[in-house]
C-alpha cells in the first residue's frame, strides 16, 4: 500500500517538475525543476530495488550535472526574453507532435504482450541475498570490467575537452613567467666590453 | 507491486516532455541540454524498471554507463556553449549555422 503510494507520488512529481523544467520563464528555476525531477526518479528507481543507481543519479547529476548547468546559466549573461520569442509560435505544433508521440507509446506499452520470458537465458540473474550495491560492484568488476574503465575514459576524454575548449591565455597581462627566469642565464644578460679611450660605448 | 506498465509510462510521458522541450525552447541551448538530460533520465528509468522486473543485472550496468555519458554529454556541452558565448555574445541557436571554418 504504501509503496503504491510513493510510486503515484514519485511518478506525478518527476512528471510535473519535468513539465516545470522545459515551462519556466527563468533558466535558474528551470535548473531547480530539473534537480526536482533526478530527485523523484531516484525515488522511483529506490521502489524497484535499484538502489546504487538511485544513489548514482543523486550524486552525479545533482551533485555534479545540474551544478554545472547553474554555474553556466549565472556566469552566462544573457537575456531570456529575447530567446524566449517564437515560444507561442512553436507551441501548437509541439503540443500536437509530444501528444501523438506520447500516445503512441502509452498504447504500445499498454498492448504489450510479449507472454513469459525466459528466466534461463538471463545474463546476469539478480542475487536474492546480496544488496544491490554488491551485486552490482561484483558483476562491474568482473565481466564488465573493461567496459566500465572504457566509461572512465570517456569521462576522462570529456574532462580533458572541456578544460581545452574553455582555455584561454589572455594578452596583455603581466604575468611572472618563472621557468623563464631560470632559463636566464648571466651571459645572456650582461656583457663584458673594453671600450678604446674616446670611443664611447654601443648600448 | 507496481506492474512494470506503470513505469513504462512515466518513463514515456517524461521522454515525451524532453521532445516538448527542444521544441519549445528552441532558441536557448541550456534548456534544450536540459530536456536532452530528461530525455536520457526517462531512458535510465526505463532500463532500471527492464532490470528489476526481469531479474536481470545488466540493464543496471547498462544504466549506469548512459549516465556516464550524460554527464559527458553536460560538461562537453556546456563548454562549447561557454565559448560560443563568448565569441557572439548570445547563445541563440539560429545564429550558429553561421560557425563556419
Amino acid at each position: 500500500m504504501i509503496q503504491t503510494i510513493a510510486f503515484y507520488l514519485f511518478a506525478t512529481l518527476v512528471i510535473a517538475s519535468g513539465t516545470l523544467t522545459i515551462l519556466a520563464r527563468n533558466p535558474v528555476h528551470s535548473v531547480l525543476w530539473l534537480i526536482l525531477a533526478f530527485f523523484n526518479a531516484a525515488g522511483l528507481m529506490i521502489l524497484v530495488g535499484a538502489e546504487f543507481i538511485a544513489m548514482l543519479l543523486v550524486i552525479v547529476y545533482v551533485g555534479a550535472v545540474a551544478v554545472l548547468f547553474l554555474f553556466v546559466v549565472m556566469m552566462l549573461d544573457i537575456d531570456f526574453a529575447e530567446l524566449r520569442a517564437g515560444f507561442a509560435q512553436y507551441l501548437p505544433f509541439g503540443v500536437l507532435l509530444v501528444l501523438v508521440l506520447a500516445a503512441e507509446m502509452i498504447f504500445a506499452v499498454g498492448a504489450w504482450t510479449a507472454g513469459g520470458v525466459d528466466m534461463g537465458s538471463r545474463i546476469a540473474p539478480t542475487p536474492s541475498e546480496v544488496p544491490n550495491i554488491e551485486a552490482l560492484g561484483t558483476l562491474i568488476y568482473t565481466r564488465y570490467l573493461f567496459i566500465f574503465e572504457g566509461a572512465g575514459l570517456v569521462l576522462l576524454v570529456a574532462l580533458i575537452g572541456a578544460i581545452v575548449l574553455t582555455h584561454r591565455t589572455r594578452g596583455g597581462v603581466k604575468a611572472q613567467n618563472v621557468s623563464a627566469q631560470n632559463k636566464r642565464r648571466p651571459e645572456d644578460a650582461t656583457r663584458n666590453v673594453k671600450p678604446a679611450i674616446g670611443q664611447g660605448v654601443e648600448l | 507491486m507496481i506492474g512494470l506498465q506503470h513505469y513504462l509510462v512515466v518513463s514515456a510521458i517524461l521522454f515525451a516532455m524532453g521532445v516538448f522541450g527542444i521544441f519549445l525552447n528552441r532558441k536557448n541551448v541550456i534548456i534544450i541540454l536540459m530536456a536532452i538530460e530528461l530525455i536520457l533520465l526517462a531512458v535510465n528509468i526505463n532500463l532500471v524498471a527492464f532490470s528489476a522486473y526481469l531479474g536481470d543485472l545488466v540493464g543496471q550496468v547498462f544504466a549506469m554507463f548512459v549516465l556516464t555519458v550524460a554527464a559527458g554529454e553536460a560538461a562537453i556541452g556546456l563548454a562549447i556553449l561557454v565559448i560560443y558565448f563568448r565569441g557572439r555574445g548570445t547563445i541563440a541557436v539560429d545564429d550558429i549555422n553561421r560557425m563556419k571554418g
